[in-house]
């Protein structure tokens, strides 16, 4: 479904160049979740940006990167544009403050030419379990959860093949996280959707995710299963410090902490 | 090893002392034109020279209850309590003197994001010596001898040039690592420590915990630490409360959090993914929390 190969994206110029993605490569198979994992820096959004097209005005961007047999050109198609969607990690800056959730949802409607509009604002509100009352609201209306609902019916009004995340649930309580999780699970099976999930996480990815990549500095360190990740079956240093810290505060393990070079 | 040692200084020290903060039926209302907004309802606690954590999702009124105690509920805000006292000081009735002495000397709190508590036109060793020297009548030379030894200890490896830095010019564990030395030096008895960790990665917050941990138990120090880190909570404190609508649902020793009684301790506990899949394996759903409104009524009717 999605194939991506060596992708290099370059920020700015000659001595003020900085290499935010090296080398990457990754296959995502139609109908799986896959993780990409790592610290802040390390590069896990820029990839879910490059393959969205959202950087090729900011960034030097190259690669190859096929998704559902197109290869992906500098200026995206627009089916591309409708069978794949991204949602973002802040409910708060992501929706339009002064639009209505009705505007929010039947804009990307209105832009791929879709018919019925009105009918499919209400069932993707349905679909993500917010009621036809949440339409003439304004994002300051209603809650954190609630907005993080509306990212997603937003992504699914164009009825896409693909859907992006980026940390879809750091912004939430824990409570709320597992709603939405929930309800990415259940649209996924209804749906046949394909993920790909961005996050700091281990524990969510591990919960979303068949296959997942370990990114640091840019690059990936190790691809494994989940199955793999939930045995700490991992060869890779870095790997399996996250791991150790995504377990919780063991002091006599944090003096083993190693620098992983910058 | 060490940890053994210093958890018996600390059950020492809890025999021999009185504790070092006392809180009883804690209330913190907000008077908000459309009526009071209840924030905190009569929370109680003691807290020793231990590790007291404070767990609960936004709007618990688990930062609410650490602001209120130094006196730092936003204007509007009316702080009402049985028993509000630190060691033998009634913090509800000292004056603006007293106050200004344990903020900081007494009680210092350390917020969650370094980047907007510290000062950005000022050097880091600047605003590290400037919180020695309000609380004390020491030089200036020995304010900055102070400064580089105490960022030596939070395990800063060039002290010298971070002192000379400006707080755009560190990283976050740095500056987070900088705001503990600016919060210790004055030798506080107590840390309020609200989200300390939140904006760093796993690896660097660990590593920013250890600093504030060993610095704890050696000077036998008293901590709250808020979080809504559950696991976290767990692994690092001794003890916890529980918080919901401005309650306390449930204390219980850290080490117990897993046999947590509370429904809503538990809902909290099932909602989390895991990372080792769970007993069964199966990790299609997550429980959902079911708030039950009876929480909070039983806990009033009892108050």
């Amino acid at each position: 479904m999605i194939d991506i190969q060596d992708l290099n994206v370059v920020f700015g110029q000659g001595k003020q160049a900085f290499h935010a993605v090296r080398q990457v490569s990754l296959a995502v198979e139609a109908g799986q979740s896959f993780g990409l994992v790592g610290e802040s820096g390390s590069g896990k959004t820029t990839v879910l940006r490059a393959l969205a097209g959202l950087l090729d005005r900011v960034a030097s961007v190259s690669g190859d990167m096929t998704v559902d047999g197109e290869s992906l050109q500098q200026q995206r198609s627009k089916s591309f544009r409708q069978r794949v969607q991204m949602v973002f990690q802040d409910p708060y800056g992501s929706l339009h403050p002064r639009h209505t959730v009705d505007t929010i949802l039947s804009e990307p409607a209105r832009v791929h030419r879709l018919d019925r509009i009105e009918q499919r604002v209400v069932a993707a509100l349905e679909e993500v379990g917010l009621d036809a009352s949440f339409r003439f609201r304004y994002p300051h209306q209603i809650s954190g959860g609630q907005r993080q609902r509306v990212s997603v019916a937003r992504a699914l009004i164009t009825d896409p093949r693909i859907v992006l995340l980026d940390e879809p649930t750091s912004a939430l309580d824990v409570s709320v996280q597992a709603e939405v999780l929930n309800l990415l699970m259940r649209l996924k099976r209804e749906h046949g959707l394909t993920y790909v999930l961005v996050s700091h996480n281990l524990s969510v990815v591990a919960h979303m995710c068949e296959t997942l990549s370990v990114m640091q500095n840019g690059a990936i360190v190790e691809t494994m299963s989940v199955q793999q990740l939930r045995e700490h079956n991992s060869t890779m240093p870095y790997t399996r410090q996250l791991l150790t810290a995504s377990l919780g505060y063991d002091r006599g393990a944090i003096d083993a902490f190693e620098e992983f070079g910058s | 090893m060490g940890c053994a040692m210093s958890s018996i200084r600390r059950v020492v020290a809890n025999v021999v002392d009185s504790p070092l903060l006392s809180v009883e039926d804690l209330h913190v209302t907000y008077h908000t034109p459309t009526g009071p907004v209840l924030a905190v309802k009569g929370v109680s606690f003691e807290l020793g020279r231990e590790k007291l954590g404070i767990v609960g999702e936004s709007g618990s009124g688990k930062s609410q209850t650490g602001r209120a105690i130094l006196g730092l509920t936003a204007p509007g805000g009316e702080v009402r309590a049985r028993r509000l006292e630190f060691q033998d000081t009634d913090l509800l009735r000292a004056d603006k003197r007293t106050m200004r002495r344990i903020r900081g000397g007494g009680i210092s709190m350390i917020m969650q994001d370094p980047k907007y508590s510290l000062n950005p036109v000022m050097t880091v060793g600047k605003q590290i010596e400037e919180a020695f020297l309000v609380h004390s009548n020491d030089s200036k030379p020995e304010a900055r001898r102070r400064t580089l030894e105490m960022l030596r200890a939070v395990q800063i490896r060039e002290p010298e040039r971070v002192y000379r830095a400006y707080p755009h010019e560190v990283s976050g564990g740095m500056g987070q690592r900088i705001m503990i030395a600016m919060m210790m030096i004055p030798e506080p008895s107590i840390i309020i420590a609200d989200e300390p960790t939140s904006a760093l990665d796993v690896t660097v917050q660990l590593q920013v915990l250890a600093v504030l941990d060993d610095m704890i138990s050696e000077r036998g120090m008293g901590l709250i630490f808020i979080s809504h880190d559950l696991n976290l909570i767990a692994s690092f404190c001794d003890r916890i409360l529980i918080m919901y609508g401005g309650q306390v649902m449930e204390e219980c020793r850290a080490d117990e959090l897993a046999q947590a009684k509370h429904p809503y301790t538990r809902g909290l506990l099932n909602c989390l993914p895991r990372l080792d899949g769970g007993q069964d394996g199966s990790q299609d759903e997550l429980a959902v929390l079911r708030r039950d409104p009876a929480w909070l009524e039983t806990r009033e009717k009892m108050s």
